[in-house]
């Protein structure tokens, strides 16, 4: 995923340069940081929290006998990084709970995500068996109470609706059905408005005293500019929202928007949403995402998700396979379906150090139907020649590419990428232990 | 004063209007060094690109020194000057009929609400108007178009959710060939730009109206949402190398934020902005004006 990398590409840039140097004085990390802050700026950082942000950074890392410290560019990797931590809030939050149902509103501009949110929370939260019902309370928007239902059937939950009704009304009745009728969540979708329009604000103001929501989420583009403070303030100002929820991660954006909405609202970020289907919705991790934004990549959330998708068992059977050198098609095939199982490849890869900013992710198009196309490769052939891929001759190539639909180069590159990949493993062995 | 209240107080200040920025700036000051400073970060805080920002201020340090100007009056009107000559620099686009607009964009910045309006001021010329609910992909997209279309009393050609976006443009185009429709507005599915195989179903949608209707001028427009920030730039970049990207509607002008990125779009990419779009109501939609709009950020 490209989330950050365009400002971890940039940070690294600027402490390689420090690096190098092995000293520094108080005029380098100036420097440095005059660069920092750009690459904030770039990344859509407001500029005022830009600002705090530097000076903070700059006095810790003057205090911290910097200049005698043997890698500077480490420590001022662990400050940035500490601060950046410390500025998107320290641990990722969970839902309130009230008793039954737990109310959540949703509110935002227009187009930020709201009502394809509430998809997902709903998905998200039936995941922990819990029962939600979607209410329609964007009463605006042309056939946005339609695509509420196509999403709550997606979702699999009962949507509550009234026509272009009173939301306020609505949001009473529909919490009343949920707590009539057991319900475990309810989840007001509102329409997108604008924070500077105080009758739209009024009303959302009415909602939240009808219904006395645990949760109002504040639904936030992750590709917002400068205005996002405008925003998050007023919304804050006159609902008192209780966390924030940024999407469209799964751009290129650098996200910036998030550390300013943080910090001017005081507010967690508790999901981030990383994609179009309904269980693309992640929990917000605030150290992970600056992790990330050094470049050191989301190494957490890999090693879980890697954790999830293959048994230790297997990677056992895989280390030991290299160690005899027994490594055949079959297990890279079974390789290929445990990535599957990781997800989207270029989320993986992002996640990767130094990966993130190496390679332009867009640039290497990572084509999970490719990966299908290599699958199929493998499943033409006989269990002979994926023990042994050396007896294929013409005549096998040309059967398989006929059987898996491909072309005889496409076999043949495989089959090159498998002997790379296996002298890849090769070498790596007796390095340091490896994982997947 | 915690980390969180000294960034509080110092948003304070950011948070205001740029125009009132800009008179403080103005008013009664050394136009130094530290004045160019300040400038640069008010022209960031409107979304205008970092690299656009820097050569604008660098622009306007040598004028005022080459003029010799001394006077606050005489420095702002500099300002709205290269403002208005970086909007220049992108030849102001003429739709002729018979036209097929195709209008892209990411998810949220208002496509189909554009439509919508867009379809009714063309409309009110006695022109006949088409729209292609091509956006197959998000739940009741079409259902939106629909009342739209009905509010602005056009055609629409639909088709059901899931089906070949390609396919609907085909429908819509052969019906506009058959009944001479001046303009064919095509809507199309959010997009994020890095998705590669979405932007592959885009060159295709494209291709098609090249196909299958090359007498029409084809336009592709893109929406940009004004409260974007740096991203916007990217987003263009990545539509235009994809299909050739003609004219920006800009969205949502009647927030807070200005959508200073279409500075640096004009004046680096040369990509005119056509339309904005400043609400929700079927005539909140209004050609581009470039002097306004630096009056605006003002």
């Amino acid at each position: 995923m490209a989330v950050f990398s365009g400002l971890s590409e940039k940070l690294n840039h600027i402490f390689a340069k420090m690096t190098k140097r092995g000293k520094l004085d108080e005029y380098e990390i100036k420097q440095a940081m005059r660069e920092v802050r750009i690459a904030l700026l770039e990344a859509d950082v407001n500029i005022g929290v830009a600002k705090q942000f530097i000076n903070s950074v700059s006095e810790k890392a003057l205090g911290q006998d910097i200049l005698k410290s043997l890698s500077p560019a480490q420590q001022v990797i662990k400050i940035v990084n500490e601060e950046l931590t410390a500025l998107m809030g320290s641990t990722n939050s969970k839902l309130e709970t009230s008793s039954s149902p737990t109310v959540i509103m949703m509110c935002g501009l227009q187009g930020a995500g709201k009502t394809t949110l509430c998809g997902k929370l709903a998905v998200y939260l039936k995941k922990q068996n819990k029962k939600t019902l979607l209410i329609a309370g964007d009463v605006y928007r042309p056939a946005a109470i339609n695509q509420l239902k196509v999403v709550g059937e997606k979702a699999g939950c009962e949507v509550f609706d009234m026509g272009q009704g009173n939301p306020v009304e609505i949001a009473r009745k529909g919490a009343e059905r949920a707590r009539s009728f057991g319900f475990d969540y309810a989840i007001i979708d509102t329409a997108g408005r604008l924070h500077i329009d105080d009758t739209l604000m009024t009303e959302l103001e009415d909602i939240k005293k009808a219904v006395n929501p645990a949760e109002i989420l504040l639904t936030v583009d992750s590709m917002t500019g400068q205005d996002a403070v405008n925003v998050a303030d007023t919304f804050n100002k006159r609902l008192d929202v209780t966390g924030v929820v940024l999407t469209k991660l799964d751009g290129d954006t650098r996200g910036g928007a998030c550390l300013s909405i943080k910090a001017v609202t005081g507010k967690p970020i508790k999901f981030s949403s990383v994609g179009e289907k309904l269980t693309d919705l992640e929990p917000f991790y605030p150290d992970r995402m600056a992790s990330r934004i050094l470049g050191m990549g989301d190494v957490l959330t890999l090693i879980e998700k890697a954790e999830q998708s293959i048994s230790e068992e297997q990677m056992k059977k895989i280390e030991k396979k290299f160690k005899e050198n027994s490594f055949t098609l079959d297990d890279y095939l079974e390789q290929f379906d445990a990535l599957k199982n990781m997800g989207d490849i270029k989320d993986i890869l992002g996640m990767l150090p130094g990966v993130g900013n190496k390679i332009k992710l867009d640039n290497a198009q990572v084509d999970e139907k490719a990966v299908e196309r290599m699958k199929a490769i493998i499943l033409s052939m006989t269990p002979k020649e994926r023990r042994n891929p050396a007896i294929l001759n013409a005549s096998r190539k040309q059967r398989i590419s006929k059987g898996s639909g491909t072309t005889v180069q496409e076999v043949n590159q495989l089959i090159k990428k498998f002997e790379m990949s296996k002298q890849m493993m090769k070498n790596m062995k007796g390095q340091r232990s490896f994982r997947f | 004063m915690g980390f969180f209240g000294k960034i509080f107080s110092a948003l304070k200040k950011t948070k205001d209007k740029i125009s009132e920025k800009l008179s403080a700036l103005f008013s009664g000051r050394r136009i130094d060094d530290e004045f160019f400073d300040e400038l640069e970060e008010i022209l960031i805080s409107s979304d205008i690109s970092v690299t656009t920002s820097m050569e604008i201020v660098d622009e306007l340090r040598e004028r005022v020194k080459r003029d010799r100007i001394s006077e606050n009056e005489g420095v702002v009107a500099a300002l709205k000057e290269i403002l208005t000559q970086t909007l220049e620099k992108a030849e102001p686009l003429e739709i002729q009929t018979p036209a097929v607009i195709m209008v892209v964009g990411v998810n949220g910045v208002g496509k189909t609400t554009t439509i919508g309006k867009l379809a009714a001021m063309l409309a009110s010329g006695r022109k006949s108007v088409t729209i292609a609910a091509a956006d197959t992909f998000r739940a009741a997209a079409s259902d939106q178009l629909t009342v739209w279309a009905n509010r602005a009393d056009v055609k629409i050609i639909k088709s059901s959710e899931g089906s070949d976006p390609s396919a609907v443009v085909f429908d819509a185009l052969t019906s506009a060939k058959a009944k001479k429709t001046d303009y064919t507005i095509i809507d199309t599915a959010g997009r994020l730009h890095v998705k590669s195989n979405l932007m592959e179903e885009l060159k295709k949608m494209s291709r098609v109206v090249e196909r299958e209707y090359p007498e029409a001028n084809f336009y592709k427009l893109i929406v940009l949402d004004a409260t974007t920030g740096q991203n916007a730039v990217n987003q263009i970049e990545f539509f235009d190398e994809a299909i050739g990207i003609d004219g920006i509607v800009l969205t949502k002008l009647d927030g807070t934020a200005k959508g200073g990125f279409v500075v640096s779009m004009c004046g680096e990419l040369e990509i005119p902005v056509v339309y904005v779009g400043t609400g929700e109501k079927l005539d909140d939609i209004s050609p581009f004006d470039k002097d306004e709009f630096v009056e605006g950020l003002f």
